[in-house]
């Protein structure tokens, strides 16, 4: 039961994660209908910049700001310089024009920092355990992850409902030729939301250094567990982002767990583990096959 | 004579708007019925229920006595229904010939064949000449449908439409955009068609409509007001009501 | 009549390749040339659904990787002298190995096709990516075939009369293989077929009009396409002898689709331009620094963003405007 709950724990901040950068990417998809597959890039940026700044100042919280700024410039010079020749371009060339950033922005840290990975020190204040019921403590940096996450979610939320800015962005992901025909300033409104969606992919790289190692090729393993939650919520909707963020990585942390234990019992202890880890690592991409075939569209179309 | 096509009360609701309302008629083999109603009228919904893109909520669709109404498009062109698009929606890519001889190929059936060669199906390109001779295209024949002018593309869709050789044609709109003279030659291509196959013509054309159809049913609000020939129509007064203000367009 | 010639050159260039590298002392040369005209294969069949069908996959290294596996799995039980499933002998026979290939990997492009397209857009692109990465991790996880480290297949398979150990043999092999496959490739594309999916992929909703349930004709090229990229794959473990999950990993289905646009989408040649481009490109970026990714990454959005219609395109343009 402890046990459990801990990796309920465990699965929440993976999936908080997961909404962080989901958040951008529907977005990004959902209004300007562009595939960003170097949207993992941003997040290594963000882990790299606010690590180093951390490292070099000694304090946690300097490289916050680093990795937002980092992560949030790199992404404009990014649309600016690459995403807004794609706009008009099929699916095809998206992905092949970022994919190539991709490689681009990867050799790039390897040539800079070399393939050596990196740890963040954790915070002074988050760098205990909080006894989250009698005889579960639990790292409370974990716990701080994910009050971020659902406040990203929340301030999200009240942004999307609350403001015009909002309101641009739900009818440009319902209707983005309706948008263009309002006379709205649509490169702005674009160059926003590439922003805001490069700003939470660089402060969930940065938060995942203390947890995970900070290393090339980090952004491509999140980015296709992103892409799933994208396409399972519903491309453009925030809300499908949540719900599916943090259902699956709830349920891919929990398969990881408990799976190859469970196998153990019906096979071999080698074979188990390899399989478990096998299925486990489906598990996200079954769900996303069977998510589609039922609605095709996803849990939460937007607009529909 | 049994009606080729037989619509009873059908309904199509989108949210709280009734877009298709109890809606029946019928039109008889070698017959033109004709289809009227001003802009927003539900005309093309109607249509797109006929062939099959939309679902209605109730009613049902025969066509020659068979029940259409929850089969497929290509299901209900197998049956023997033709359409042609308001906008015209044709193989941009390939040329008039090659499009009516897809329309050809698909009708004579061997699709799946991936071993044949299809430039040599004499049957085929022999057909499609034999539906080209003699038209306002014979001569533009090999060029590609994006550089056809608009006229052109209408004439097309109507080429491509008998090519399948259909019992029943959904015409939607045949005459939008076209110029008097280019006009005057559809109502003539129209006029030869309707010995081949029964025609539901959706037009806002008053003087294309007055001058082929051999029935009207005029829709308002997705229901339809009134229906009888030409001269009935003409002087019904719910249908000068129901056009009050586009009066002379009647005439 | 200029690109017959042109072709028949190239034809004889390509036969005569392993005397230029054994003259030339040049032996990496005949695995590259091997190594493109396999890839050429595999994005050729990824062509057909993308180009001529319009049907973006992006985990046609699924079957790749599955017809790469029949070999090797078939190899293993053949080396064990096992059953595979219990009643399966193991062979290293060419002549069984290749065709078991192709049907394996068009039976799970059957499976695959019927579920993913009953989507669409962006949704197909992601569907047709999770089954790849689905069964990238299945291979990763049994152990019988080697785990991530793949099977090592030790022996070539055997031709009758042919000895195919000696690598220009081998190479004179898929030569021939991949002459006949573009021949039928493009008799594919002038066929009865190949011509509605074409009308498919201009306009769907034109060809229901016209009676085409586009679903069933779709799922077919689809079969078709992984049936191909499964006989690439199926020479590609015999080239290297050696099957891994890496086969079916998605960036090698990224690289598939960049040799095709690289080449010219919708063409028949093109994406043996855009492999022979690709490989060679890697090659040589790869001999001046370690750090190639980095040329490769701007050279990739360079052409994305910079052309039109690939290195097709260019020889087009080139060669006079004839098509």
């Amino acid at each position: 039961m402890i046990l459990f709950l801990e990796q309920l724990l465990n699965g929440l901040q993976y999936g908080v994660m997961l909404f962080l950068l989901a958040a951008g990417l529907t977005l990004i998809f959902g209004i300007m209908g562009v595939i960003n597959l170097a949207h993992g890039s941003l997040y290594m940026i963000g882990a790299y910049a606010g690590t180093l700044a951390a490292m070099q100042t000694g304090s946690f919280w300097l490289g916050v700001p680093v990795a937002l700024i980092a992560a949030a410039l790199t992404g404009l010079v990014m649309e600016a310089v690459v995403i807004r020749r794609l706009y008009a371009r099929d699916h095809l060339d998206q992905v092949l024009a970022t994919f190539g950033l991709i490689l681009f922005f990867n050799q790039s840290i390897i040539l800079l920092f070399g393939r050596q990975p990196m740890f963040t020190q954790l915070p002074d204040l988050f760098s205990g355990a909080v006894e989250v019921i009698p005889g579960l403590p639990y790292p409370s940096y974990r716990l701080f992850i994910i009050a971020v996450g659902l406040l990203v979610a929340l301030g999200l939320y009240l942004i999307i409902n609350r403001t015009r800015i909002g309101m641009l962005v739900r009818a440009g992901s319902t209707n983005r030729e309706m948008v263009r025909a309002l006379g709205v300033d649509i490169r702005l409104l674009y160059t926003l939301v590439f922003g805001l969606g490069a700003l939470l992919a660089g402060l969930a790289g940065f938060l995942a250094g203390p947890v995970l190692a900070v290393q090339v090729g980090m952004g491509e393993q999140i980015l296709l567990s992103t892409f799933v939650v994208v396409v399972i919520g519903g491309v453009g909707s925030i809300k499908g982002a949540f719900v599916a963020g943090i259902s699956l990585g709830v349920i891919d942390t929990m398969l990881r767990a408990f799976l190859p234990g469970m196998l153990r019992q019906v096979m071999a202890g080698p074979e188990a583990d390899a399989l478990g880890v096998g299925i486990s690592s489906m598990g996200i991409y079954l769900l996303m096959a069977l998510v589609l075939l039922v609605r095709p569209k996803g849990l939460f179309m937007a607009g529909s | 004579m049994t009606a080729i096509l037989k619509i009873e009360n059908l309904v199509k609701r989108f949210g709280g708007l009734v877009a298709t309302d109890n809606v029946s008629l019928e039109v008889m083999p070698g017959e033109i019925h004709a289809l009227i109603g001003p802009n927003g009228a539900g005309k093309s919904t109607l249509i797109n229920q006929l062939c099959g893109e939309l679902q209605p909520n109730e009613g049902a669709i025969h066509l020659a006595g068979r029940d259409i109404t929850h089969l497929p498009v290509p299901a209900r062109v197998d049956l023997g229904l033709g359409r042609t698009f308001q906008i015209t929606s044709l193989l941009d890519e390939m040329t008039v010939r090659e499009n009516i001889g897809m329309a050809v190929q698909v009708r004579e059936g061997g699709n799946f064949r991936i071993w044949d060669a299809l430039r040599k199906r004499r049957a085929i390109w022999d057909e499609t000449d034999r539906l080209l001779a003699g038209g306002q295209l014979a001569d533009r024949a090999d060029v590609a449908v994006a550089d056809l002018s608009h006229g052109e593309k209408k004439q097309l869709e109507l080429l491509v439409a008998m090519a399948m050789q259909p019992r029943l044609l959904l015409l939607d709109e045949p005459m939008a955009g076209l110029g008097h003279l280019e006009s005057q030659q559809m109502i003539g291509m129209l006029r030869d068609i309707s010995k081949e196959a029964a025609i539901l013509l959706v037009e806002h054309d008053m003087e294309a409509v007055f001058a082929l159809a051999d029935r009207i049913s005029v829709l308002v609000y997705g229901r339809i007001i009134a229906q009888g020939s030409v001269d009935e129509i003409r002087n019904d007064p719910a249908v000068r009501e129901a056009y009050l203000g586009a009066e002379d367009e009647l005439c | 009549m200029n690109s017959r010639i042109l072709a028949a050159v190239l034809l004889i260039l390509l036969a005569a390749l392993p005397f230029i590298a054994q003259a030339t002392g040049q032996s990496a040369l005949l695995s590259l040339a091997s190594r493109i005209l396999i890839y050429g294969m595999a994005a050729t069949s990824l062509n057909f659904v993308l180009g001529y069908g319009g049907m973006v996959s992006f985990g046609h290294a699924a079957f790749f990787g599955i017809g790469g596996y029949v070999v090797g799995i078939l190899y293993h039980h053949a080396d064990t002298e096992t059953l595979f499933w219990g009643f399966i002998p193991g062979t290293t026979q060419m002549l069984i190995t290749l065709p078991a290939a192709i049907l394996v990997s068009g039976a799970f492009a059957a499976a695959i096709g019927a579920l993913s397209l009953r989507t669409g857009g962006v949704q197909f692109i992601m569907i047709t990516l999770a089954f790849a990465q689905m069964l990238f991790f299945l291979f990763v996880s049994l152990k019988t075939y080697g785990g991530e480290d793949g099977i090592i297949v030790r022996r070539t398979n055997e031709l009758p009369f042919l000895n195919t150990r000696d690598r220009a043999v081998m190479y004179w092999v898929v030569l021939a293989i991949t002459v006949a496959f573009a021949l039928g490739l493009r008799r594919l594309t002038k066929s009865s077929f190949g011509t509605v999916i074409s009308g498919i992929r201009q306009n769907e909703r034109r060809m229901a009009a016209l009676g085409i349930p586009a679903y069933r004709y779709k799922l077919f090229a689809f079969i078709l396409s992984g049936m191909g990229a499964g006989l690439a794959g199926a020479l590609m473990v015999n080239v290297l002898r050696f099957a891994s999950p890496d086969m079916m990993h998605w960036t090698k289905s990224g690289e598939l689709m960049i040799m095709v646009i690289l080449g010219g989408v919708g063409t028949l040649v093109g994406p043996f331009l855009g492999a022979a481009a690709l490989l060679s490109l890697e090659s040589v970026l790869a001999s001046w620094s370690e750090h190639w990714p980095l040329a490769m990454g701007l050279i990739l959005l360079v052409v994305v963003l910079g052309t039109r219609g690939g290195l097709m395109a260019l020889v087009t343009r080139l060669t006079g405007g004839r098509k």
